[in-house]
């Protein structure tokens, strides 16, 4: 087929085919991917700025303070929000009726959240690109209501950007729990109460004591399957993270408007370090909440889809999320270690000790499903493997890195530092994040697009490895950075660590090279018509997909 | 061992962690290999108990190891009963540093507490070394008690090695911190001074 009639009819993709569940998954996809564009030129265009007057081939207007901080207030919004929210929503829309064969609860609802999340997160943006409303994500108090420095207009139309997101994150929580307590097919027999307990995984406490105590199995099919037990505890951390948000704005939304009505409120009515534990302990529940509850539950779920066989220490692993889940409630105060008003003791126990313990949780994630991968082997090295693998380079490099900045001798000279968002954000989300994430749609690229031909494998593979060195070479070397003083959060325009500046670009260039060969390959898979069709109505109003799931580790032998 | 300052701090967190990088990524690339092998075998057996032991005493051990050789971590959660030998308070408004004095001389060993304060927006504050490398950061936050008095961020800071640091606000305050072309009109050249030290560090 020539790449003409590739470009245009795809392989062998057929758009009609598709059920709605499968059209809402891939609308979410698609619009992840474009953010993810988004967000890689953003991050490109922050590096090159970085490099140096000499060699910064932008023009001057890039290096203005109002345009590059906007640019680093939108940058996290568009890819934390516009693309992996999108992109982890989507995929467990689907994954939630293809685990428990049971229909999603609406697809109405689906189409609500990728909307809302587009438009939201595409109005955060406009709001920094016409108004350059520049608080950064951290909107730290009173900043975000600094009318001195910035339009009240161009803060209203981010806040409610950023309100519409968290709408649409609400969707999703609705839509998955009403999906899982729907007493229908496999659990028509169930009730509330036994899904609640294996949601919250009490049930694999009780068989591990159980066990101890010589006692038969409390439960010995539970009622939900580990990964949806995963999606189940993350989306607690998620809606409590959305309320905190949205708390958060409509806090900032309130005085903008005074503002703009004339009214002069002082802002220093609102504590800045009691808003700023309030922030953090919100916003944390992403980092150190739904990412890891979430990637955890993605990595047992890959790996017994893999390997088609149990997962290894499954009660083990069903305890473990609900230790991080309480884990995740506890650690905001790593973030206040540079506060000198923050009390020691919360410095001490919840900064540092309780910190700790995500080493614990996610090395526990780790040797869980290496152990599952290596009791299964030979295992064929397919794409889905060698990301999931790269998945778990980057938690094993990322998690250790904050954790080593989670203290207070160490918090001294790196906070705020490249150190922190360049070797822990950016390898943590980059490399470990979205390399489970390209993972998953490997797997479930067959299933939810009809067993569509991916157009070359070459181009997978070039887009494997330029992604992981592209990504952990920007890490690394930004993190350098980091350790030799540069601030995270602070315009350099003159090329002070241009050396390391240079060649963290060049890998971001890597990155954004393997994204450009990503979406080829999607689009010559698919094609331009097929492209279109995925938003089309579907003819097939069916919210629900059966492909048993041993028939995906058939492929892996 | 005990690290005297920052930098002897910072090139040994690079050496560590570099060697740990490199081992992480080795072990991942050999599992990986040999996961498509049939008659791989274990190199070594890691018990799970022993596994999680390991990550325990990691976690653990790397508070009680920085807490036994770093210095500033037992003077900062003691910094209220220690009386320094100079105290240096300044505000800060509207990006501009108020009451800094034009250089800060210090004799090595000395002890020293800085207490910034803010009367409008969250700012750092850090001193760098010459070569860009951070000495020292806290943050600044704003807000008052309930006299109006403006709230303390204060640092306690022993010098032990000669140098002149440059002051920066760590902490972004939005871009009025800046200039039109980018010039940081926080920056303050050569606040601080120490003299009086040994080559290596230490009192003569």
């Amino acid at each position: 087929m020539s790449i003409m009639k590739n470009l245009i009819h795809g392989t062998n993709f057929d758009h009609k085919s598709l059920n709605a569940l499968q059209k809402v998954t891939l609308r979410a996809v698609v619009m992840s991917f474009l953010f993810y564009g988004l967000v890689a030129v953003e991050g490109m265009i922050m590096r090159m700025v970085q490099t140096g007057p000499d060699i910064n081939p932008l023009p001057p207007m890039f290096s203005h303070p109002d345009h590059y901080f906007s640019i680093m207030t939108v940058h996290p919004i568009v890819g934390i929000f516009g693309s992996t929210y999108q992109l982890v929503f989507a995929a467990f829309m689907f994954l939630i009726p293809f685990l428990t064969k049971k229909p999603l609860y609406s697809i109405k609802l689906a189409n609500f959240v990728w909307i809302m999340i587009t438009v939201g997160t595409a109005l955060a943006w406009l709001a920094a690109f016409f108004w350059q409303y520049a608080p950064l994500y951290t909107l730290y108090w009173p900043l975000p209501a600094d009318t001195e420095q910035f339009h009240a207009i161009g803060g209203v139309v981010f806040i409610v950007g950023v309100a519409l997101i968290m709408l649409g994150t609400f969707g999703f929580i609705y839509n998955i729990y009403a999906t899982i307590f729907a007493r229908i097919g496999v659990h028509k027999d169930k009730t509330t109460k036994e899904l609640l307990i294996s949601g919250f995984g009490i049930d694999g406490m009780l068989n591990l004591w159980h066990k101890i105590t010589g006692r038969p199995p409390y439960s010995k099919e539970p009622a939900l399957a580990l990964p949806v037990v995963a999606i189940f505890r993350g989306t607690v951390d998620t809606f409590l993270d959305a309320i905190v948000i949205l708390g958060a704005g409509i806090l900032v939304l309130v005085f903008l408007l005074a503002d703009m009505s004339g009214a002069n409120w002082d802002v220093a009515t609102i504590d800045a370090l009691l808003y700023k534990n309030f922030f953090w302990w919100g916003l944390d529940l992403v980092a150190d909440g739904l990412v890891l509850i979430y990637v955890a539950g993605s990595w047992y779920l890959l790996a017994t889809l893999i390997t088609g066989q149990k997962l290894f220490m499954e009660n083990v692993a069903r305890a473990a999320l609900m230790l991080e889940l309480l884990v995740s409630w506890m650690v905001w105060s790593h973030h206040l270690l540079a506060d000198q008003g923050q009390p020691e003791m919360m410095k001490l126990i919840s900064g540092e000790m309780v910190t700790a313990f995500e080493l614990l949780t996610q090395g526990l994630a780790l040797f869980i499903t290496l152990v599952t991968l290596w009791k299964a082997r030979p295992l064929k090295m397919t794409m889905e493997l060698k990301y999931l693998l790269g998945g778990l380079v980057g938690f094993g490099l990322a998690i250790p890195a904050a954790i080593i900045q989670a203290d207070m001798g160490m918090n001294r000279v790196l906070h705020n530092t490249q150190w922190i968002i360049m070797a822990h954000v950016h390898i943590a989300l980059i490399v470990g994040l979205y390399m489970t994430l390209y993972s998953a749609l490997y797997v479930l690229w067959p299933i939810v697009t009809n067993n569509t031909k991916m157009y070359s494998s070459k181009l997978s593979n070039a887009h494997f490895w330029l992604y992981l060195i592209g990504g952990i070479g920007m890490g690394a070397f930004g993190g350098m950075a980091g350790l030799d003083g540069m601030l995270r959060r602070h315009l350099y325009v003159d090329g002070e660590f241009n050396t390391l500046m240079i060649l963290a670009a060049i890998c971001g260039s890597m990155i954004l090279i393997a994204w450009a060969i990503f979406l080829f390959n999607i689009i010559m898979s698919v094609g331009l018509k097929g492209l279109i069709g995925i938003f089309l109505p579907a003819e097939d109003p069916t919210a629900s997909y059966g492909i048993e799931p041993e028939e995906i580790a058939q492929n892996h032998k | 061992m005990t690290f005297t300052n920052s930098a002897e701090l910072l090139s040994f967190h690079w050496v560590a962690y570099s060697i740990y990088s490199a081992m992480i990524i080795s072990v991942i690339a050999w599992f990986g290999y040999n996961l498509t092998k049939k008659d791989a075998k274990s190199v070594f057996r890691l018990p799970f108990y022993t596994y999680m032991a390991f990550l325990v005493a990691g976690g653990v051990g790397h508070h009680i190891f920085t807490y036994n050789t770093i210095p500033w971590v037992s003077q900062d959660i003691t910094r209220h009963d220690i009386t320094p030998d100079a105290s240096y308070r300044f505000e800060i408004a509207k990006h501009k540093w108020i009451g800094l004095p034009e250089r800060i001389t210090v004799q090595c060993g000395q002890t020293i507490e800085f207490d910034a304060r803010s009367r409008d927006l969250v700012y750092g504050f850090g001193l760098f070394r010459q070569d860009g490398s951070l000495v020292l950061q806290m943050q600044v936050n704003p807000g008052t008690d309930v006299n109006g008095i403006l709230d303390p961020n204060d640092i306690l800071w022993t010098f032990n090695h000669n140098g002149l640091f440059d002051l920066m606000s760590t902490e972004y305050s939005g871009p009025r911190q800046y200039d039109d072309n980018g010039k940081d009109l926080m920056f303050v050249k050569n606040l601080v001074e120490v003299v009086g030290c040994k080559e290596g560090g230490g009192k003569l």
